[in-house]
């Protein structure tokens, strides 16, 4: 096949974040009919490349054109009229309007007044959701389905406009073997009626069910392109990884001391919508030393578990807390942080750094007593205390005053790590350390989660990434929908086990 | 990179270019607008602005706002001007309490402190957006205001509580001196202090201070307390000036000082700002209403005039943010 023969087709795209490159001159040919699988790590750049091409931020150099035009979307409102249709890995639904709504958000049928044709809207909304073999009412609120149909929902809103290409990104993380069944059928559908697909997701098994192309990136770039007959499974995952997690990193033998951290039967209702209990009734123990591994789907209750152990939900959470056997009962973080615990977000924007804020003030944001002198904080002072911090986690900044913000997302999560170092913590919980960076810090990251161990912390550490929980955690607690599915020794964890575990029907079938 | 150095040194010296070519041209236009006497006289008048600025500067940093800081300059006047003149009548009892100058005072800034104290509760406690609670506290204090003086004014202070508003100390003004204290102390307190710093980490991201352990909660109320009692420092300076408790005074104030806040170039958003700022603010509101006034511009247009110059200034900020999030 030839260039002339793709729908949508992007040159030499570049864009460039604060500290970091994202991409770096990449191409992607999307072809009627077929299946172009864009496969790479976390912070490969993938989701950005998806980002450009449906106009969510332009790209700062190359061209996309659709049918040999070159176009530019302003916005994914333009994509979408163009025929660009994308389903986001984070679910971009308003909760509280109702199914029917959602898959029309913005398109809505009118009535010749001009109002809401609410029943065309639910009739087509009913055969959307039949091809999707989705057995809820137009009129139920998104907020009250499971996070698996509201995947399901996200798709029907992609697929009831009409798409010439659609991008999936990651689309069966949240969804069930049946429902992952229903979707290829979709997408068999949609591909016999010419549409082009771009397929991102981590799960090479997926891809001989429904691929035609691959495109590999890594590190911003696209490092292999083929069609998927001539590439072996073992060629593909040598391209995406480079290096396996367990390749790019050796895990120290410590032998784990007494126990730090105590849980039992952690529950945290929901706020009155969807699962009743976001956290069911979990129950752990991290000793001195040790790394504990929490691995679930996205929607498991691994963050707000977390988040409970910090005292963030003091207000709902119930179940009994112990730190050094003694039991505690955190109103809110700042009991969590005098007790010596310490979180490191996963969405480290929005909920860990100040980004209006210096590198240095960020540092020392957490143990700025330290920095006091007569009742006033002392540059110097400042500097010399998270200084030492900053060196030993290798934090690449022109300078202690640069705004934290310019820093990469590498850089940005070590500051956070110094920030809770420079308190001087005995229990760290990191919820997914490595999202959206780039290979070598989080090869970094990895040798100090594995330092810190030895040094005797204690550090529970969550990630959606199977292989890097199996790389780095001495026992690994799995959950699903809330749930503690299974607890394996390291020794025992293998990659099978723990994503049977994961899985939704598979663990209702086991417990 | 470096033409984003020259556009950050801009953004940080805008004002002060601003104000630097308002005053060049005004005294090309306005032979009496150079003076040393027009200089005091300017001072004097943004005073009492400036003291209700710094404390709108603190809340906004906080991430709020506060539209009640002229309700309670103009509660706290009345108390202080009420309590000097008639004492404060313990009810059930024929026992009345008497008030020296100093004990006036000291009441006037407690009670903007307890009315602020008020707001901050009502928006850590109680979750109200700082723009409801602020809006509720504004119509409590107006209408307490008006019960505490019947709705007349309160007058003949005496000189020793005029001096507040009047007296001259080494060559200055008193309000001139209160101001210049205030804002010092409170540049200090913004920039240097523990709780300046938790300031900016809660208004740049409350989230991350809270995840971070900082008291949240405790540093807002702190907030809204202060800017209380820098409205009732306010108070005093304006009752003392006209040795009359106003029952109308300071009304729309709060507007002035949002605005002098926001030409200051302090992010409404929150986390970004400085106390300098609104110091430039102020000046720049202040020369702009003298010399209007001095031009003979009619005040019609000082306030369109005004208007303008504060969407500019807001425009201008919402650019460089825009620009900074998107390189």
């Amino acid at each position: 096949m030839d260039a002339r023969d793709a729908i949508l087709e992007a040159t030499g795209i570049e864009k460039s974040f604060p500290g970091v490159r994202a991409l770096d001159g990449v191409g992607l040919r999307v072809r009627p009919g077929r299946l172009v699988a864009l496969l790479g790590e976390n912070g490969a750049g993938k989701s950005t490349l998806m980002n450009v091409l449906s106009g969510v931020f332009p790209p700062d150099a190359g061209t996309i054109r659709l049918d040999g035009r070159e176009v530019r979307f302003a916005n994914p409102r333009e994509a979408q009229a163009h025929g660009v249709g994308i389903v986001h890995q984070e679910l971009n639904l308003v909760p509280h309007l109702s199914v029917a709504e959602n898959v029309h958000l913005g398109r809505e049928p009118r009535t010749r007044l001009g109002l809401i044709d609410y029943e065309k809207l639910h009739a087509d909304t009913t055969a959307v959701l039949g091809r999707l073999d989705l057995h809820v009412a137009p009129d139920a609120l998104v907020a009250d389905l499971r996070v698996g149909q509201q995947q399901l929902v996200e798709i029907a809103r992609a697929v009831s406009a009409e798409v010439r290409v659609l991008v999936l990104d990651e689309p069966t993380s949240s969804l069930s073997a049946h429902e992952v069944d229903v979707l290829f059928g979709v997408i068999q559908d949609l591909k016999r009626r010419g549409v082009g697909v771009v397929y991102i997701t981590h799960k090479l098994e997926e891809l001989a069910r429904i691929g035609d192309d691959v495109t590999v990136m890594r590190d911003g770039r696209v490092v292999g392109e083929a069609p998927l007959a001539e590439l072996t499974r073992e060629e593909i995952v040598r391209l995406m990884a480079g290096r396996e997690a367990k390749e790019i990193f050796q895990k120290s033998t410590v032998a784990p001391g007494g126990e730090l951290l105590r849980a039992e039967n952690i529950s945290l209702p929901g706020d009155g919508v969807g699962r009743p209990l976001l956290v069911d009734r979990v129950s752990l123990s991290l000793r001195r030393g040790e790394v504990l591994g929490i691995f679930g789907l996205v929607g498991a209750g691994r963050t707000e578990l977390l988040e409970t152990l910090f005292g963030v939900h003091s207000d709902r959470a119930t179940g009994r807390v112990a730190v050094d056997g003694r039991p505690v009962g955190f109103k809110s973080p700042r009991d969590a942080v005098a007790a010596g615990l310490a979180f490191a977000p996963e969405d480290r924007k929005r909920d860990g750094l100040v980004l209006t804020m210096s590198v240095a003030a960020n540092a020392s944001l957490a143990s700025l007593d330290r920095t006091v002198r007569g009742g006033l904080v002392s540059a110097g002072r400042e500097a010399a205390h998270v200084t030492p911090y900053i060196e030993r986690f290798r934090v690449k900044t022109p300078s202690l005053a640069q705004l934290i913000v310019n820093l990469s997302g590498g850089n940005q999560q070590k500051v956070i790590l110094a920030k809770w170092l420079a308190t001087a913590p005995k229990i760290l919980l990191l919820d997914e350390p490595t999202r959206g960076i780039d290979v070598n810090a989080k090869r970094e990251i990895y040798a100090f989660i594995d330092e810190l161990a030895r040094t005797g912390l204690g550090l529970i550490v969550v990630s959606s990434e199977l292989p890097e929980i199996l790389a780095l955690a001495d026992r690994v607690l799995v959950m699903c929908e809330g749930r503690k599915t299974a607890e394996f020794a390291r020794a025992d964890a293998t990659p099978e086990r723990v994503l049977h575990a994961a899985l939704p029907d598979l663990a209702a079938l086991a417990s | 990179m470096s033409a984003k150095n020259i556009s950050t040194v801009f953004a940080r010296f805008r004002s002060l270019l601003a104000l630097a070519l308002m005053i060049g041209a005004l005294s090309l236009l306005s032979e009496h607008f150079l003076t040393a006497d027009n200089g005091w006289n300017i001072l004097r008048q943004i005073s009492v602005n400036l003291c209700l600025s710094i404390g709108m500067t603190l809340v906004i940093l906080s991430g709020g706002i506060d539209l009640s800081v002229g309700a309670i300059l103009a509660l706290a006047g009345a108390m202080a001007a009420g309590l000097l003149k008639q004492g404060l009548a313990l009810p059930g009892s024929s026992l009345l309490l008497q008030f020296t100058t100093s004990g006036a005072i000291l009441a006037a800034v407690i009670v903007g402190a307890a009315m602020g104290w008020c707001n901050g509760v009502a928006i850590t406690r109680f979750q109200l957006p700082p723009f409801v609670a602020t809006l509720g506290m504004f119509s409590i204090a107006r209408g307490l205001t008006m019960l505490w003086t019947g709705g007349f004014p309160i007058t003949g202070l005496g000189d020793q509580f005029g001096f507040v508003g009047t007296g001259f100390v080494l060559g200055a003004p008193m309000p001139v001196w209160i101001m210049t204290a205030l804002v010092a102390v409170f540049m200090v307190v913004t920039r240097r202090t523990r709780f300046g710093r938790h300031l900016y980490a809660v208004g740049g991201n409350e989230r991350a201070a809270r995840l971070t352990g900082l008291h949240v909660g405790r540093i807002k109320v702190a907030v809204y307390t202060l800017a209380g009692a820098l409205s009732g420092v306010a108070g005093l300076i304006v009752t003392a000036r006209l040795d009359s408790a106003q029952p109308n005074a300071g009304l729309g104030y709060e507007l002035d000082s949002i605005a002098a806040v926001v030409i200051g170039g302090t992010s409404l958003s929150g986390g970004r700002g400085s106390v300098g700022g609104t110091v430039l603010g102020c000046l720049i509101i202040g020369v702009l209403n003298n010399g209007l006034f001095l031009l003979n511009v009619s005040p019609f247009w000082q306030q369109v005039i005004k208007g303008l110059v504060i969407l500019l200034a807001v425009a201008i900020d919402k650019v460089n943010v825009r620009q900074r999030d998107s390189s």
